[in-house]
């Protein structure tokens, strides 16, 4: 055995020297470090993600990220596309929320507009957030328990799911990729009866929420395979530009719904749960706890529905009701304008970052007028979130690698677009 | 179409061992399935292991993107016969709404499929009736004369 | 300090290479010359406090000279200006596609650059590593320049002798020129009335 050689690395410490001490002797020892290919088909349930890891045993000593795997041309499929058009590919941007896409996309292009959609539009659209967050943050910590070995988690998060799937299907018609918001409002207000089973469902949750934090966060293996993983530090996480619960797991006191509050948020009383050390399970127990403040906002917003218009009104640029499209003269036309040639946006650009469960999805629009954008990027947190692994990989064991991935939270679809 | 074809084919059909190419949304739609209120363990295919070595159904769920297709037919290409393809949602039939320059147009451009599912994303049920008519399609095949077109075991091993 | 009194300091800092804020919708964005922009990003972090990059991004104005546009968002976080944003733009021509990286200022932009490369084709120097990330290895082209069509070129593949073919349009999608609204003495309708997608050639069989 080589003297470089360590049996047992029992301690985050030793096995980060033993890193750093192979890399710089270089490969001095016997044989060679292995190139491991952690394919794009695997079995975590994070996507098509390719990792090649340079490992020394079971440590691994680099780690290289190879994205686009997904890469559909979202941006450029945007420039084709009037606003309102490009409100279905929103949805499949993070597949796990796509309530939460389809309202950060409508928000900033009523930001480009200069609209504000009137206050039920603006609760319902709270609503569709929170349950998107619930759902996203659901599967998040249920991919993790599965892949640090808590198959039984999995299964009942998807049971929770499906409530939630029942209610968004109530909504919407669809079950996910809903397509739900329109540039200036909604497609469809509230069905009835749909308050009543929001509220019940919210009601049970909160003894599932404990369900699920009795069976991981006392657990001993979940815990030995989740403290002290994957610690990213306070500079670290700013200086890579995360945010959600990534950022948020290292301390960093960022939430868009509290830092810069859009829809009605700044009314709602409810907490932003913080990590102190940055690791995994730091990740999951924000994630928990987000969990309980989501069914606080939605307790909140349910009671307090005001009554009005859901739109910002036909004169401006929402389609006006259908009866009145098929007979009235004025509204035919405005309806086939406003359909072929789009809304007409003001020459301009502009940046709209809203809290969604993965941390800030920001739309950045470039307009030179007319029903097309000129240039849409979208800032995919996903995509920031990743480009910490070249980082924070090394130094752990190979098991460790998945424990990060569950606990890092991301989606291909947003990470590629 | 002998009793043996018939009792081959019917202990296939029940125990389609699928190997799950979850790649986009579609796959979130392909776990729902699979999870208790869809079950479909029913239909003997719970067994989803990420080998394909030791599968015989390739449910494509989801965008390939040109990037992503050399992986994909390398794994359909390690599977080992009798194996069939699924094509769930409108990505994996026909490129569904991503018509861009990084899209396969349909996975039927580089395997074989069986059943199209079409739906963004198809609801479970859809998933478990393509299953069904690809279980409906096992029954029919010809396995017996399948088997004695294959070389005897001793010369089977090639270069 | 609000935004345009970040605008001020940076036009102190670099004399005669930033231009004049501009506003819209609450957002300040500021137009730097591309040879300060490593500097301006260390100076709005070390000094001004934007230590959060948000984003960075590319425009392709065809027809323009300089053509490109690279686009960074800056943000506080922490510290005195918490919560502030500005955009930062510098323009890039064609015949010298290339900007300093920032990497050795903000770790994140890493990836940012990369992509921007992959999709437009803007080099950055100093980059450690400057590969493409969306887009396969050895992919000949730059997407999301605006003279390369959605439905792609063909091209080659790594491996296998594969290759991408061009999607069929099939008559779609169906466009609206991004033009200004309509104002009375326009062309008519006709003129601007969607029309099917320029590539709309048939499919050449398998």
């Amino acid at each position: 055995m080589p003297e470089t050689f360590v049996e047992f690395p029992d301690s985050m410490e030793s096995a980060a020297l033993h890193a750093a001490e192979a890399d710089s002797a270089g490969k001095g020892h016997l044989g060679q470090n292995l190139i491991l290919n952690m394919g794009p088909s695997h079995p975590s349930t994070h996507g098509v993600l390719r990792i090649m890891l340079e490992l020394d045993g079971e440590i691994v000593i680099r780690a290289l990220p190879d994205v686009g795997y997904l890469h559909r041309g979202d941006e450029k499929i945007a420039e084709n596309m009037t606003y309102n058009q490009f409100v279905p590919y929103t949805d499949r941007l993070d597949y796990l929320a796509p309530l939460a896409n389809n309202v950060a996309y409508a928000l900033a292009v009523e930001k480009l507009m200069g609209w504000t959609v009137p206050p039920r539009g603006q609760v319902i659209r709270v609503i569709c957030c929170e349950l998107a967050r619930i759902s996203a943050h659901l599967l998040g910590m249920g991919a993790l328990a599965m892949d640090t070995g808590a198959m039984t988690v999995f299964l009942y998060i998807f049971t929770e799911r499906e409530k939630i799937y029942n209610l968004i299907e109530l909504l919407t018609g669809a079950r996910f990729t809903t397509s739900y918001t329109r540039i200036g409002g909604q497609i469809r207000d509230l069905p009835p009866g749909f308050v009543e089973q929001a509220k019940e469902f919210v009601e049970q949750f909160k003894g599932k929420i404990d369900e699920l934090d009795t069976l991981l966060t006392r657990n001993k293996i979940f815990v030995d395979r989740n403290k002290g993983i994957g610690i990213i530090s306070r500079e670290d996480a700013i200086d890579f530009g995360l945010t959600g619960p990534d950022l948020r797991g290292s301390g960093v006191d960022y939430d868009v719904r509290k830092a810069r509050p859009y829809l009605t948020y700044s009314e709602y009383d409810f907490d932003i749960p913080l990590g102190s050390v940055g690791d995994c399970y730091d990740r999951y127990l924000c994630r928990l706890e987000e969990l309980r403040q989501s069914v606080r906002i939605l307790e909140q917003a349910l009671n307090r529905l005001p009554d009005g218009p859901i739109n910002v009104g036909d004169g401006k640029g929402f389609l006006p009701h259908k009866d009145k499209v098929l007979t009235k003269m004025e509204e035919l036309i405005h309806q086939f304008i406003l359909v072929t040639e789009g809304i007409q946006a003001p020459v301009g650009e502009v940046y709209f970052g809203a809290e969604n469960p993965k941390g800030e999805l920001g739309f950045y629009i470039q307009s030179k007028g007319g029903g097309v954008p000129y240039r849409l990027k979208i800032r995919a947190p996903s995509f920031v979130n990743l480009s910490i692994l070249t980082k924070l990989l090394p130094g752990h064991m190979m098991s460790d690698v998945v424990a990060i991935l569950g606990s890092l939270d991301f989606v291909m679809g947003e990470c590629d677009r | 179409m002998t009793t043996l074809d018939a009792s081959i084919n019917w202990m296939r059909k029940n125990s389609l061992w699928p190997m799950p190419m979850g790649l986009a949304c579609c796959a979130i739609e392909l776990m729902a399935a699979s999870c208790a209120r869809f079950d479909i363990a029913r239909f003997g295919a719970e067994v989803m292991r990420f080998s394909p070595r030791q599968s015989d159904l390739l449910i494509v769920a989801g965008t390939v993107t040109y990037k992503m297709a050399l992986s994909a037919k390398r794994i359909w290409d390690q599977m080992p016969e009798p194996k069939w393809c699924i094509a769930m949602g409108a990505c994996a039939s026909s490129g569904g709404m991503y018509r861009s320059y990084a899209v396969l147009q349909g996975i039927d451009r580089l395997l074989p499929v069986d059943v199209y599912i079409s739906g963004c994303p198809p609801r479970p049920e859809a998933l478990l009736e393509g299953l069904m008519r690809l279980q409906n399609k096992i029954m029919l095949e010809r396995s017996t004369e399948e088997l004695k077109k294959l070389p005897p075991p001793n010369e089977r091993v090639a270069a | 300090m609000a935004a345009p009194d970040l605008i001020a300091s940076l036009q102190r800092q670099f004399p005669g290479k930033v231009g004049q804020g501009r506003e819209f919708r609450d957002e300040w964005s500021v137009e730097v010359d591309r040879e300060i922009i490593r500097a301006a990003a260390a100076y709005l972090k070390e000094d001004l406090g934007l230590n959060f990059l948000l984003d960075i991004s590319s425009v392709d104005h065809m027809g323009d000279e300089p053509r490109y546009e690279v686009v960074y968002e800056f943000a506080g976080l922490g510290g005195p200006n918490d919560q502030q944003h500005l955009r930062v733009k510098t323009r890039v021509s064609e015949d010298d596609a290339s900007v300093d990286s920032i990497v050795s200022v903000f770790q994140g932009a890493d990836w940012h650059e990369r992509e921007v490369f992959d999709m437009m084709g803007i080099t950055f120097n100093g980059h450690p590593d400057l590969r493409r990330i969306l887009m396969w290895e050895g992919y000949p082209y730059h997407p999301l320049k605006k003279d390369f069509p959605l439905e792609g070129l063909p091209s080659d593949m790594p491996g296998e002798g594969g290759f991408s073919r061009v999607s069929p349009m099939e008559g779609g999608p169906f466009v609206a020129p991004p033009a200004p609204p309509p104002k009375i003495g326009d062309a008519p309708t006709t003129v601007r009335e969607p029309r099917a997608h320029p590539a709309a050639h048939p499919e050449k069989p398998v």
